[in-house]
C-alpha cells in the first residue's frame, strides 16, 4: 500500500504545492489534497481555530480538518525562512504546533523545519529529512528534490507571464489549457492587486476577486507577476528597517514598484481581518499612495461573513470611478 | 535644546528618568495613559494594530504636546511587530506633521554599533565611559528596587487585614525610592519600603490562592493597559506572580536562567519548538514551570490581534489539560471593560478555590 500524505490546499499551497506534489510523488507516495476552499471548510474551520485567528488560519484549519481521515501522513512544513533574509508570519512558524495541539486526532505531521539562514544546504537537508521520515533512500529524495525544483521554476515562470496559480498548476498538470489574467474580453484598465497570495487566489475567500475583475474588463497583475530581481531592486522602499515578513516584504516591495512605474490604473490591497502583519503593510502602502494621488488605491477586507453582494458593489463602484477618470483625462 | 521622552512600562519610569537626566538630557515624563491617550492612540494607529502600539501612539501624541521633539524607544529583529514599531510610529507621527527624532535600540548582539551610536547621542552631558556605566548599573540597581517592591506588593495584598492598606503604602514607598539618587541611598531606600510593605498587618490563616500571569510583555508590565489586573487579583485574595519583570526579562534573553531545573524554553520545547517572536514560547513554557510549582491557575494576557500570543493561545488548552492548571486567557484591546474583567476574574478565582478546598478536604480524608 502507497503512502499518502495530505497538504491542505491553503497557505505556502498557493505557492509551493506543484513542487511539493513532484517530490512526494517522485518518492512513490500519493499526494492528497483539500482541494478548492468550500463553504464546508471554511465552517469546519472556524470551528476549531480559535476565534482570534485570522481567516486565513481558519481556512487551513478546516483544510486540515477535510483530509485529516484519509492519509497517513500531514506535511506542515515549518517554513522559517527561505530567502536567508525574511522570516514567515509567526503564525506559520507555529502553525504545525497549533494544528497538532487543538485538532483531535490528526495524523502524524511532517514537519520540518525550513531556515536557509542555517546554511547553503538547509533545503536539501530539510528535504532528505522529510525523505528519511517516509523510508526514502537518500539518491532517490535527491534525484526527486531536484526534479522538485525544475518544477518550481517553471511554475514560477509560469506565473511571471502573468498566470494565475490554479491555471499555471493545470498547466503543469496536464500540458494543456490555461489562460492568463487577460480574459476573454479585451482589457481596458490594468489593476495591481496585493495581498497575500493564499488570499487572493482563494476564489472563495476572495470572493471570485480576480474572476469579477476580470469580468469588467480589468487586466489584474499581483506581486507573484513580478520578477524577483525587480522586486529586490527596491530595496528597502525607502524605509529605515525591511518588513520582517517574507509575504509583506513582497506585496510592500510590489506597491513600490508598481507605484513608481505609473502604469497602473488603480490598487487594491485585499487584507484579511486580524492580520498581524498586515496593520503595518496596510498603513506603509496608503502612505506610498498618497504620494501617487494619481492612482486610486482601495483596501478591501475580508473575513468568513464576507458577502458577495457587498464585494460586487464595492468593487463595480471603484472600477467605474477609475474609468471615469481615465475618460476625463 | 532637545526634550526626551520614552515609553511608559509600569514604574520603570523612575529610572529612566533618572538615567537620560544623569547623561544631560531634559526629560518630558511620559503621563499615565488615560482615556484620552487611547482616544488618541486609536484614533491615528492602524486599526488592527495591536494594543501597545496604540497606547504608545497616544502617549507619545501627549508628550509632543508637552514639548518632546526626541523619543528613545527598542527596537527588535521579528518575527514581532513590535519591533518594526518605531519606524510605524515614525512615519504616521511624520503624517501628523511632526518631525521627531527618534533613537531606536536595536538588540546590542545584532547592532552593537547603533548601540554605541546612540549611547553617544543620548550623552549630552559628555560623561566618560565608566561614569556612563557607573550611571547604568546605579539605574539597573533601582530598575531591582522598584521590581522587587512590586513583587512583594503582591504577596501582601492578597493577605491584608484592611482593605487597601498595600497599595497605599506602595504608592508611598515608590516615591522613597524615586527620590534616592545615589547606590548607597537606593539600596537604604529598598530596605526601608521592603520593611514597610511587611509591617502591614496581615492575616496569616487566610487561604490565598496563588496565579502566575504570563503574556505580553507590554500589557504583563503596564497596569494602565491590563486595567489593574495584579490588585483586582490581589483583592479577591489571589497572590499573583509575574512571569516577566524589566530587570528578569533582559537577564533571560541574556544569560540561560536556570530555574526549576530547566529552563522557559527548555520547558516550552515539546510543544512549541520554534521561536514564534513576541513572548509567545515564553507564556507556554512559565505555564509549565508554574504548574511544577503548584500554583492554583494561570492567566494569559495579550493584545487583541498579537500573533505570538494566538499562537501560544491555541496550544495553551492542551498545556492546560496536560499539567491539570486551569487557563484564563484575557484579549485586552481599547474596548475592554473593567466590569466584564473583574466578573471573569471572580468566577475564575470562586473555580481555583472550589477545586483547592476539594483537594484539601480529599487529602484530609485519604490522609
Amino acid at each position: 500500500m502507497t503512502i499518502k500524505v495530505g497538504i491542505p490546499g491553503s497557505l505556502l499551497y498557493y505557492l509551493y504545492y506543484p513542487m511539493w506534489r513532484t517530490f512526494f510523488n517522485e518518492l512513490g507516495v500519493q499526494v492528497v489534497t483539500s482541494g478548492k476552499t468550500t463553504k464546508n471548510i471554511l465552517d469546519q474551520g472556524t470551528r476549531e481555530a480559535l476565534a482570534d485567528a485570522c481567516v486565513p488560519i481558519k481556512l487551513f484549519y478546516g483544510h486540515v480538518m477535510d483530509i485529516k481521515e484519509q492519509v497517513d501522513y500531514l506535511y506542515i512544513p515549518r517554513v522559517v525562512c527561505l530567502n536567508g533574509k525574511t522570516v514567515y508570519c509567526p503564525k506559520f512558524l507555529g502553525l504545525p504546533d497549533m494544528i497538532r495541539y487543538s485538532i483531535e486526532n490528526v495524523p502524524p505531521i511532517i514537519d520540518v523545519r525550513m531556515d536557509t539562514r542555517q546554511g547553503r544546504f538547509a533545503l536539501v537537508k530539510a528535504y532528505l529529512a522529510i525523505g528519511k521520515i517516509l523510508g526514502a533512500p537518500k539518491s532517490l529524495v535527491l534525484r526527486a528534490y531536484v526534479k522538485a525544483v525544475g518544477i518550481l521554476y517553471r511554475y514560477n515562470r509560469l506565473l511571471r507571464k502573468g498566470w494565475s496559480p490554479v491555471a499555471a498548476m493545470n498547466f503543469l498538470d496536464n500540458q494543456v489549457g490555461g489562460t492568463d489574467f487577460d480574459g476573454p474580453l479585451k482589457p481596458s484598465l490594468k489593476f495591481a492587486v496585493l495581498g497575500y497570495p493564499y488570499a487572493i487566489y482563494d476564489s472563495f475567500i476572495s470572493v471570485n476577486l480576480i474572476d469579477k475583475l476580470m469580468k469588467y474588463g480589468v487586466k489584474v497583475i499581483t506581486a507573484e507577476n513580478i520578477h524577483p530581481t525587480l522586486l529586490a531592486l527596491q530595496k528597502n522602499c525607502n524605509l529605515p528597517k525591511r518588513l520582517f515578513w517574507t509575504l509583506s516584504d513582497r506585496a510592500l516591495k510590489a506597491a513600490h514598484y508598481l507605484f513608481n512605474q505609473n502604469k497602473i490604473d488603480g490598487v487594491l490591497h485585499l487584507t484579511a481581518f486580524g492580520c498581524g502583519p498586515d496593520s503595518l503593510l496596510n498603513r506603509l502602502i496608503e502612505m506610498e499612495a498618497k504620494k501617487h494621488s494619481n492612482i486610486p488605491f482601495m483596501t478591501l477586507m475580508i473575513d468568513e461573513q464576507t458577502g458577495d453582494a457587498g464585494m460586487t458593489t464595492r468593487l463595480e463602484a471603484f472600477v467605474d470611478m477609475v474609468r471615469r477618470r481615465k475618460e476625463v483625462h | 535644546m532637545s526634550k526626551v521622552t520614552f515609553p511608559r512600562m509600569g514604574e520603570s519610569w523612575r529610572t529612566f528618568k533618572m538615567l537620560l537626566e544623569d547623561l544631560g538630557n531634559e526629560v518630558v515624563v511620559p503621563p499615565r495613559p488615560s482615556k484620552r491617550t487611547l482616544d488618541l492612540g486609536v484614533r491615528y494607529s492602524p486599526e488592527f494594530a495591536c494594543f501597545p502600539l496604540k497606547i504608545l501612539m497616544g502617549t507619545y501624541l501627549e508628550c509632543i504636546e508637552m514639548g518632546a521633539d526626541t523619543i528613545v524607544t527598542t527596537g527588535g529583529v521579528g518575527p514581532c511587530r513590535a519591533g518594526e514599531y518605531a519606524m510605524l510610529h515614525q512615519k504616521i507621527l511624520k503624517d501628523l506633521g511632526h518631525n521627531m527624532k527618534m533613537i531606536v535600540f536595536e538588540p546590542p548582539r545584532h547592532y552593537p554599533i547603533n548601540f554605541i551610536r546612540n549611547v553617544w547621542t543620548l550623552n549630552k552631558a559628555r560623561i566618560s565611559i565608566g561614569g556612563i556605566i557607573s550611571h547604568i548599573k546605579r539605574a539597573w540597581r533601582k530598575l531591582q528596587a522598584l521590581d522587587s517592591v512590586e513583587k512583594l506588593s503582591h504577596v501582601t495584598r492578597p493577605r491584608e487585614i484592611n482593605s487597601g492598606n498595600t497599595t497605599r503604602v506602595y504608592r508611598k514607598v515608590l516615591d522613597w525610592i524615586d527620590q534616592a539618587y545615589t547606590t548607597p541611598q537606593i539600596i537604604e531606600a529598598e530596605a526601608a519600603a521592603l520593611e514597610n510593605m511587611k509591617n502591614i498587618p496581615q492575616d496569616p490563616q487566610r487561604m490565598v490562592l496563588k496565579v502566575g500571569i504570563v503574556g505580553e510583555i507590554y500589557v504583563l508590565l503596564e497596569p494602565a493597559s491590563n486595567l489593574e489586573i495584579e490588585e483586582t487579583l490581589g483583592n479577591l485574595g489571589v497572590e499573583v506572580e509575574k512571569s516577566m519583570f524589566l530587570t528578569g526579562w533582559t537577564r533571560d534573553n541574556t544569560w540561560n536562567e536556570t530555574t526549576e531545573r530547566m529552563t522557559v524554553t527548555e520547558a516550552a520545547t515539546p510543544y512549541l519548538p520554534e521561536l514564534v517572536g513576541g513572548h509567545g514560547r515564553d507564556s507556554i513554557g512559565n505555564t509549565i514551570l508554574c504548574a511544577k510549582r503548584g500554583f492554583d491557575g494561570m492567566i494569559q494576557l495579550a493584545p487583541f490581534t498579537c500573533i505570538p500570543e494566538i499562537v501560544a493561545r491555541t496550544i495553551l488548552p492542551r498545556v492546560s489539560s496536560d499539567y491539570d492548571i486551569p487557563v484564563l486567557t484575557f484579549f485586552l484591546d481599547e474596548q475592554t471593560g473593567k466590569a466584564g474583567m473583574s466578573t471573569r476574574l471572580e468566577a475564575f478565582t470562586d473555580l481555583m478555590r472550589r477545586k483547592k478546598l476539594l483537594q484539601l478536604r480529599t487529602n484530609c480524608l485519604t490522609g
